[in-house]
């Protein structure tokens, strides 16, 4: 039997056995293109260069790279990932608090329609130009105000980039709590920053966390600001890992391994807060 | 719905409306709007370092000029316009077509989402460096499996002619999911009865695709494809690692071309100018976008 007579086939099983063989048949395309490339590097993080080069299929599995990258003295990956915990931990600390008042005092008060408007359009607006443009002008600033390569200028950066998308997942997420239970906790006596810190905030919790992870998320992989506003003191785990790649001499292994590490917390924060993830995404690029 | 004259207690609360606004307001003025006046300034400016100091010097003719001698800059703009079309017309077809499978699927839409989505979230600078793992001319996984189906290997990456369009390839299976996203929300929300009149009324599945699903999913179409036009413009990473915009400038981008001219030949005014050009070029693209965007009935 040919393949094509068997594709064609395909028409005498029933709608739903179809229906549930175009599932699976998704599925595994899914995986082989999503994971795929993930098991391949994966598989070769763990090989000897000879096994790299000659791109042997069975090898001994060796735990080289992964010691290369995280105590040899030529690597910064520790260091590098100090840096980027410490820089994504309190960007998006400061990006979630500032978001969540000024969204909340967008949402709540009775602000003029064209200064709602303006913050808008120019968050927009600054959030679809190429970063590249702008990161220009920081260096400059920040060479003047003595901030270049520091993680001050990294955290305050990330904030910036971070700040329209948490401004606008919070402000839907505001909109989704009914104003009736706002108003009951004023009728009851509650100020306005009563009701807000004591009323809305715990029902906006899940928006809380769905805008921290994927302020954390986009923090921890941003790579152009990070490359051209510091040096080998402060430079993040993008920017070590982008070394790899670019070096004279290219170590594929440690590159391999590097890259499975840089992109374990990603994997993580989306396997435990997954919902808040795809809520956020979905919000985030709709809205 | 606002509360007009909220209760105050206390300074602190009756200036809340005020004070809650101002760190973020003090945020983009401080890092986005002095800078976009600081780049339109340097755009007609040289700047020199020496010593620690710097050096400004009016020179927007030099600037202007600047452009029409500048070696790469053709070969970027053509390139950037055939990344852009090329990466995204795939990109919006996959995407769509994903969507629409996913949301006839009987069971397992969750996991398929959150696997697809996992792009998206890891680090580009990853990504890349998996890609140039794979693309590897003598043990990536492509010539691999080239050599397995008894085909000779390609130089994906060091070839002129290939450079540029392994580069979408990269692109295409990073992005795909973002359109994925929001047209498998659209998919998710077609109403229901619509659906079912339309085929009690005995329309068939390329009718109901044709006449209700696509017009019914044209504003969210519409979206994601203005937002992955503009946002092609930002592919910086992956390119910065897997060709450098090489070979010659075969795959050099525009994001690229602003990182080299800034950062590598450190013409910081003419740098500024190349990026104004390029925020006006996407801000139209976004104000056109919007026009679309609310004509196909979008918010």
């Amino acid at each position: 039997m040919t393949a094509l007579t068997r594709i064609a086939s395909l028409r005498r099983f029933t709608p739903a056995t179809r229906a549930r063989m175009l599932g699976i048949a998704l599925f595994a395309l899914a995986i082989i293109v999503v994971v795929g490339p993930f098991v391949w590097v994966l598989a070769n993080s763990f090989k000897s260069p000879i096994a790299i080069l000659t791109g042997a299929w069975s090898f001994t599995p060796t735990l080289d790279n992964y010691v290369d990258v995280l105590s040899s003295k030529r690597s910064d990956f520790v260091h590098a990932l100090m840096t980027s915990l410490v820089v994504a931990t309190t960007s998006t600390a400061i990006v979630v608090a500032i978001a969540t008042l000024a969204a909340y005092s967008l949402h709540r008060f009775a602000w003029a329609r064209w200064a709602v408007r303006a913050l808008l359009v120019w968050t927009i607006a600054f959030h679809v130009i190429p970063i590249i443009t702008m990161v220009g002008p920081w260096y400059v600033a920040f060479r003047d105000l003595g901030l270049y390569d520091t993680r001050t200028a990294l955290v305050l950066t990330h904030v910036v980039i971070n700040l329209p998308v948490a401004l606008w997942l919070m402000m839907s997420f505001f909109r989704s709590v009914p104003p009736e239970i706002e108003e009951a906790a004023m009728v009851d006596g509650c100020h306005s920053l009563a009701a807000f810190w004591y009323v809305v905030l715990p029902l906006v919790v899940p928006g809380l966390i769905a805008t921290g992870v994927l302020a954390f998320i986009f923090s921890w992989n941003e790579f152009t600001i990070a490359l051209n506003l510091t040096s080998q003191a402060n430079a993040t785990v993008p920017v070590v890992v982008s070394k790899f790649a670019n070096d004279y001499e290219v170590q594929y292994g440690p590159m391999a391994a590097a890259s499975i590490l840089a992109t374990l917390p990603a994997l993580m924060l989306m396997f435990f807060g997954q919902r808040f993830v795809v809520q956020g995404l979905t919000l985030g690029a709709v809205k | 719905m606002s509360l007009r004259d909220p209760r105050g207690d206390g300074v602190f609360s009756a200036t809340f409306k005020y004070w809650s606004v101002a760190p973020a307001v003090l945020v983009l003025a401080a890092l986005t709007v002095l800078p976009a006046l600081a780049l339109l300034r340097m755009s007609v400016s040289t700047i020199t370092f020496s010593e620690g100091h710097e050096h400004w010097a009016l020179t927007p003719a030099r600037n202007f000029a600047a452009l029409f001698t500048d070696p790469g800059l053709a070969a970027t703009v053509v390139n950037t316009l055939l990344f852009v079309i090329v990466a995204v017309a795939i990109e919006m077809v996959v995407g769509l077509a994903l969507a629409l499978l996913v949301g006839g699927l009987a069971r397992g839409k969750g996991l398929m989402r959150t696997l697809l989505i996992v792009p998206i979230l890891v680090p580009p600078v990853a990504i890349g460096n998996m890609f140039k793992l794979m693309y590897n001319y003598d043990f990536g996984l492509f010539n691999q499996i080239l050599g397995a189906l008894g085909l000779p290997a390609v130089s994906w990456l060091g070839s002129t002619s290939l450079a540029l369009w392994s580069i979408v390839l990269v692109d295409v299976w990073h992005w795909v999911p973002f359109v994925f996203l929001i047209l498998f929300a659209a998919v998710e929300a077609l109403p229901i009865d619509v659906m079912e009149a339309a085929h009690v009324d005995g329309a068939n599945r390329w009718q109901m695709l044709r006449r209700i699903k696509l017009p019914l999913l044209m504003p969210a179409i519409v979206v994601a494809l203005v937002f992955r036009a503009i946002l092609a413009f930002k592919a910086f990473d992956e390119v910065y690692l897997l060709t450098g915009g090489g070979p010659g400038t075969s795959s050099e981008l525009v994001s690229l071309h602003l990182y080299r001219v800034f950062f590598e030949q450190n013409q910081l005014g003419y740098g500024a100018l190349l990026s104004v050009l390029t925020i006006v070029v996407v801000l139209s693209m976004l104000a056109a976008g919007r026009r679309v965007v609310v004509g196909a009935g979008a918010a």
